[in-house]
Formats: structure tokens, sequence, C-alpha cells
């Protein structure tokens, strides 16, 4: 079978805060037996611009990212709600130009969130790491309610002999982060993720999983705060490739 | 109703800071959803049904001037008579008109949230009439000094048992009680009083049949039943979108209205109210009325919030909301809160009066999931976020900082070298440590948590290094 080739989309928030979880999922793909390639003139997406209503700049950005990765088989990211904005976002973007609305619905029906690309088209059978511990995972909402990402990482962890999935209560709710929510209503933001930290304690889980950058931050930011100093907060891509 | 709305934040941090309130949200936040949740479960197909709801909604709203006339025509052959009112202002005049014609000093009203658009009490009392809320939480609102409603179906929803138990004490002047039964009782025995003597009723309506002109009420308290059959005069006032075309599609509605609301398979009481009197009738109004109120329902009509226009004022989204379960329904800071609120107060009431309302919202979509007739508040949300754009309603340090930053990520170059400043920047802002406490350039993001430190390096610089180790290797 030949190789599959996939375009990594890094994402801007792994560029910038965790390089790691783009290596991990660099590899995850390679050791699937995927041929790689990180375009090194990548930047954002563009969701930002679209949800603080910059329609121009979210065009803009999305005739970008459209160039940029069109040429591959299938384009990979390690984000539920970046690839939720390529995938349903994208083609909605272009109503009024239907050659980018093409381009755009073509990219986006190529274009996976990370663990939904292992499971539903690479189908792997097992993952490179093992972590031990009790993890509880954290559906962030762009992945789970725009691309219906729920199974596709348990199936993954349960693939790792030592980790134990601890649900906790709520783990479908926002965790309060919501891109620049968090910085336009900041006390807010933080009040909606303190719920989260307080369900992920009572899980009693040693470690909060899950598949969006943002999410993690906004988590582990509150979970620090509370003076909580031992809940480790991981991307899946870092537990899967055996790297946290 | 006055809107406050542009007092969004501060009204957000003072309910954070209210210690019982927050209790008093977190207890009614779990109701809600468990009940739903299991209610849902009942229906063999809730997602046909949701679907089956969405194309009557739809049928209506795109062709909504036909069904009103429908209706009118029907409603005047049962002895009823239609108003139509431009505004709250017009509603106002001719809810007073109406009641001194017919010589009415008091009013007895079942719940309506057009009447609190309106500012329907106030208009009645500068008039010399007294208006009476039947509703428990419109009636607990009221002898508070009139406070607004913070949910559109539990609209005291914020207050807790023992703040109605000292409220009660104080303006019934009777011991206090600490039983919700004794309570209830006693506003019962207080109410009795008002519902024999008032001359005129007044009701909101959840939906008007066209087929029959009818008006259909879903209440659980039987004040309804005896606003609208007791007085010899019963007003009726809903928005113009209310309409819906037949009883069979009635049936549709309200196998998911009372599911999605309170959780329940149906509620308490469900009224079908159709015309005045006949003689052979022992009761029911002899005089029937219906104003049906557009104040800024028409002019969304056909724009890109027409879906809106669907919304059958379950109140599902706010239950689900993760903000207003965290803030409540006061600080939004109108008649309509959480997300449906957020869409319809712009709408309504000005998008120059509510421009944090659209962005007070984590867009987690957990109300487009809930909401019974499908409507895409997320996307509305984010409608009005671009048309304030375009409109030059967001602050300027905000747009400029937003163009500038799209402006970059055009330009893969300059954009490279801005993240390595940046990531470099919030290093030394961490120090030796893996967090930053305080966070200068995004202060409302460490008001309440830290931010976690970068790695270091960006993604892009470790992974040239990386291909370049790669090529001298090989």
């Amino acid at each position: 079978m030949p190789r599959v080739r996939v375009g990594l989309f890094v994402t801007c928030l792994v560029d910038l805060m965790r390089p790691r979880i783009g290596f991990a999922a660099l590899k995850l793909l390679e050791t699937a037996g995927c041929e790689v390639i990180v375009p090194d003139t990548q930047t954002c997406c563009g969701q930002p611009a679209w949800n603080s209503g910059d329609a121009p700049g979210a065009v803009a950005l999305a005739k970008k990212t459209i160039a940029e990765f069109e040429g591959f088989e299938y384009v990979v990211v390690p984000s539920g709600s970046c690839g939720e904005h390529v995938r349903i976002e994208y083609p909605r973007l272009f109503a009024d130009e239907p050659d980018w609305r093409d381009r755009a619905t073509a990219l986006a029906s190529r274009t996976y969130e990370l663990t939904d690309f292992l499971v539903t088209v690479l189908k792997v059978d097992s993952v490179p790491g093992d972590h031990e511990g009790t993890v509880t995972y954290h559906d962030s909402c762009s992945g789970l309610r725009g691309l219906g990402i729920k199974e596709q990482p348990r199936s993954l962890l349960a693939k790792m002999k030592g980790v134990s999935l601890k649900e906790m209560n709520g783990c479908e709710e926002c965790c309060g982060f919501g891109g620049t929510f968090s910085i336009k209503f900041g006390e807010v933001s933080a009040a909606i993720a303190e719920r989260k930290c307080d369900n992920v304690h009572a899980s009693g889980a040693q470690a909060v999983v899950g598949g969006d950058l943002g999410c993690l931050l906004n988590i582990e930011g509150k979970l620090r705060r509370m003076g909580d100093e031992n809940t480790r907060v991981l991307h899946i891509a870092e537990v899967l490739a055996g790297d946290a | 109703m006055e809107i406050k709305s542009m007092h969004f934040k501060a009204n957000a941090s003072a309910t954070l800071a209210n210690v019982v309130l927050q209790g008093n949200l977190k207890n009614a936040k779990g109701k809600f959803v468990t009940k739903r949740a299991e209610a849902i479960k009942d229906l063999d197909d809730f997602e046909g049904t949701r679907d089956a709801a969405t194309a009557i909604r739809n049928k209506v709203i795109d062709n909504l001037d036909l069904w009103l006339e429908c209706f009118e025509r029907k409603a005047l052959d049962t002895g009823a008579k239609v108003f139509w009112a431009k505004d709250g202002a017009e509603v106002c005049r001719l809810v007073t008109e109406i009641a001194r014609s017919h010589g009415v000093t008091k009013v007895t009203k079942s719940k309506s949230m057009l009447s609190e658009e309106a500012g329907l009490n106030q208009a009645l009392e500068a008039a010399g009439i007294q208006p009476v809320e039947t509703d428990l939480g419109e009636y607990i609102l009221q002898v508070d000094n009139n406070e607004p409603p913070s949910h559109i179906i539990a609209p005291a929803v914020h207050k807790s048992l023992d703040d109605v138990a000292d409220l009660f004490h104080k303006v019934h002047g009777t011991p206090r009680k600490t039983e919700i039964p004794a309570l209830t009782r006693e506003a019962r025995e207080v109410l009795r009083g008002h519902f024999l003597s008032a001359e005129m009723g007044l009701s909101g309506g959840n939906f008007l049949v066209a087929e029959t002109g009818s008006v259909a009420l879903v209440t659980n308290e039987g004040n309804g039943r005896m606003v609208t059959t007791m007085p010899h005069v019963h007003v009726v006032i809903t928005g113009i979108e209310k309409v819906i075309p037949t009883l069979e599609d009635l049936s549709t509605l309200m196998r998911i209205l009372p599911r999605s609301a309170t959780g329940q398979s149906i509620s308490n009481y469900f009224s079908i109210l159709t015309g005045v009197k006949k003689p052979e009738e022992h009761d029911g109004p002899e005089h029937l009325y219906f104003i049906l109120v557009d104040s800024g329902r028409a002019d969304v009509v056909g724009t890109d919030f027409h879906a809106m226009l669907r919304c059958i004022r379950c109140g599902a989204c706010m239950n689900h909301c993760p903000v207003y379960q965290t803030i409540g329904g006061h600080a939004y800071g109108w008649v309509y809160p959480g997300p449906m609120g957020s869409v319809l107060t712009p709408l309504y009431a000005g998008m120059e009066n509510s421009i944090d309302l659209p962005h007070a919202a984590t867009l987690c979509n957990q109300c487009g999931i809930v909401c019974p007739v499908s409507i895409p508040l997320p996307d509305l949300l984010r409608k009005l976020r671009e048309k304030q754009t375009e409109r030059g309603l967001r602050p300027l340090t905000e747009r400029i900082g937003l163009r500038v930053w799209a402006w970059v990520a055009q330009r893969p170059k300059l954009y490279a070298l801005g993240a390595s400043l940046g990531v470099r920047y919030l290093k030394w802002l961490a120090g030796d440590t893996d967090r930053i406490r305080l966070l200068p350039t995004a202060p409302e993001w460490s008001l309440g948590r830290d931010f976690p430190a970068p790695q270091g390096k960006t993604f892009r610089e470790l992974y040239a290094a990386r291909q370049t180790r790669k090529g001298a290797t090989t």
C-alpha cells in the first residue's frame, strides 16, 4: 500500500505554546505509516477572525490555508476547534465565490482532527506510546459537537495498557475558554473553568486529557490558580505518543 | 423595559461575587438539564420531532403575513377583537384603553414576557389600574419591588427558598414560613382575592392557531386558567411570530415544548382558548382581545437572523448555556437572557445598546444542540459580531488589533518572527516557573487563573532545526 501523504496543520497555539504536541502528532502519523509534510508557511486557520466578526480577515486566511494544503491527500490537525473551522466553516465562508467554495469544500472533506484520522481513516490497531495512570477526558466543544469526536480518543486510550479512564461529570460541558471570550470576559470564563476543574477533581484522575490546546491551557491555568500542583494537563497526542 | 445590557460586564462581575446567588444558580442548573435529558428520552424520535417542529415554524415565518391574516379572520369569526401594535408604547396604550372602556381597576396577569418588553405594569399603574402578577415567580418579583425576571420560564429562579421566606414575611406581614407548600399556600391566599375581584385578565400566548383563531397556553400553576376565564374581559398579548397553522401542528410542537422547557412530557395545565363566551356556556370572557405585537419582529423577517423567529421560548438554550449557568439572567440586562436573549436583545432593543451580548458566549453550541426548533444560535451570535464590526461598534483597539493580526498572519516570515519574539517574551514573564501569574497583554485572562508558560521556542523553529539535523545526517 502506498504511503498516505498527509499535510500536518500544527495550529497557531501549538506552534506558540506547546511544540511537543506537534511533534507527538508527527510521531503518531509517521508510526502509522504516513508520509508527513509540515508546510513551513502555515500560520493560522483564521478562526479567531471569523469568531470575532472580521469576515474579510477570515476569508483571506482561509484562502492562504487552502492554497497551502490542498495538494495533500489528507490534512490532519491536532485540534477539534481548528479542524471544525476548516471542515465545517471554510465552505460557508465563500457563499459568493463559487471557485473558492469548491476548493474549500474539497479541502474540508479531506481534513481530519488527529484522533478521528487515526481511528476513522487509518484504522490503527496500536499506538506507539504507553502512559501509566488514571486520566479523565475533556470533550472540547468544537470537536464534540462540530465533528462528532467522542469515541475516537477513548478508543485510542483503550489501546494503552497503563491508562485507566475515569470519566468525570460534565465531560461534554464547555470549559469556559471560548477563544477570545477568555480574554474579553476573563472572570466569567475563569468561573466556568472552575466548574470544570471541580469535575476533574471529583473524578479522582491523575491527569486531564483533551484534544484542544486552548481548553487545556484554560484548565491548567485554573487548576494551578486553585492551588492544584499535581493534576497533569495533557494533550491526547502527547499521551498516545508516549511523550507525556 | 429599560435596557441595561451595556453594563453586562459589570453586572456579570457583581453576580459572580454574590455567594448566595451563585448557590441558587448551581441548584437550578442541574434540575433543568437533567429533567430535559430524561424527558427527551421518552420521545421515540427526538430528532424527527425536532425536524417537524422546525419545519412548522419555518412554514409560518416564511409567510408570516399570510398566516397572521388567516389567524385574524378566524379570531374575528369567534367574536374576538384583534389589534396590531407596532411597539411597546402601543401595547401599553391599547391595553390601557381596553381597560378604561370596560371600567377596569384591577388586572390579573399570567406570565407574559412581551408585557415585560413593553413595560406594561408601569404603564397600567400610571393609568391608575392595578396589575397583579399571578404566576408565582412573577408574583414574587412584583412584590419584591418589581424586580425583573431572570429567566423566561422560571422568572424567579435566582431566588432561594430563604429569599422567598424573608420576602413574604416582610410584604405579607405574616409569620416567616420555611416550607415551600406553606409559602405557596400563602401566595394562593393572597391571589385568591385578586382573582375574584379583577375585572380583566391578561395573558401571553404560547401559540396562536390560525386554523381556529385560538390561543394556546402552557402553564403549570393553574393561574393561567383563572386569569383567562374568570374576568369578563381577557386580553392576549403575543408577538406576531407566535402564530402556527393548525391544531395538528400544535400537537407536534407540544410534544417538544414542555420537554425542552421543564422536562415535563406535558405541562400541568394546557389550555386552548377559542372565542368569547357563548350564551349557552357557563364561563369564559364576554370580551376577548388579541394584541399582536411587532416590536422589531417584522424587521427580522428575511434577514440573516430570520431563523431566530422560530423560537418557541422554551428556555433550553439558557438552561444549557455555561455562561448563563454561571451568571444568571439579570446580567444580560433586558427581558431575554442567555443565548436567545443575546440574539434578540440586539435585534429588538438595539445593537448599540448591547455591544457585549453577542460576545458573551463561548460558542460551545450546547444551545444549538438542545434548541427544539434547530436555531443555529452560535451562527447568529457570530453574525451579530460581524454586523458590529461592519458598523464600527467594537472598540477601536480590538478592531485594529484584529486587523493587524490577520495582516501579519498572511505573511509567514513576519508571522514567524512575531511568534518567536512573542514566545520569548512570555517565557521571560514566566521566569524560571511554569506559569505567568499576571499576563500584561491580556490581563483579563489572569484575573481568575494563571497562564501556563510556553515551552520556549516555536514549533516552526524546532522543526526547522530538526530538518536541518536530519539533512546533516543523511
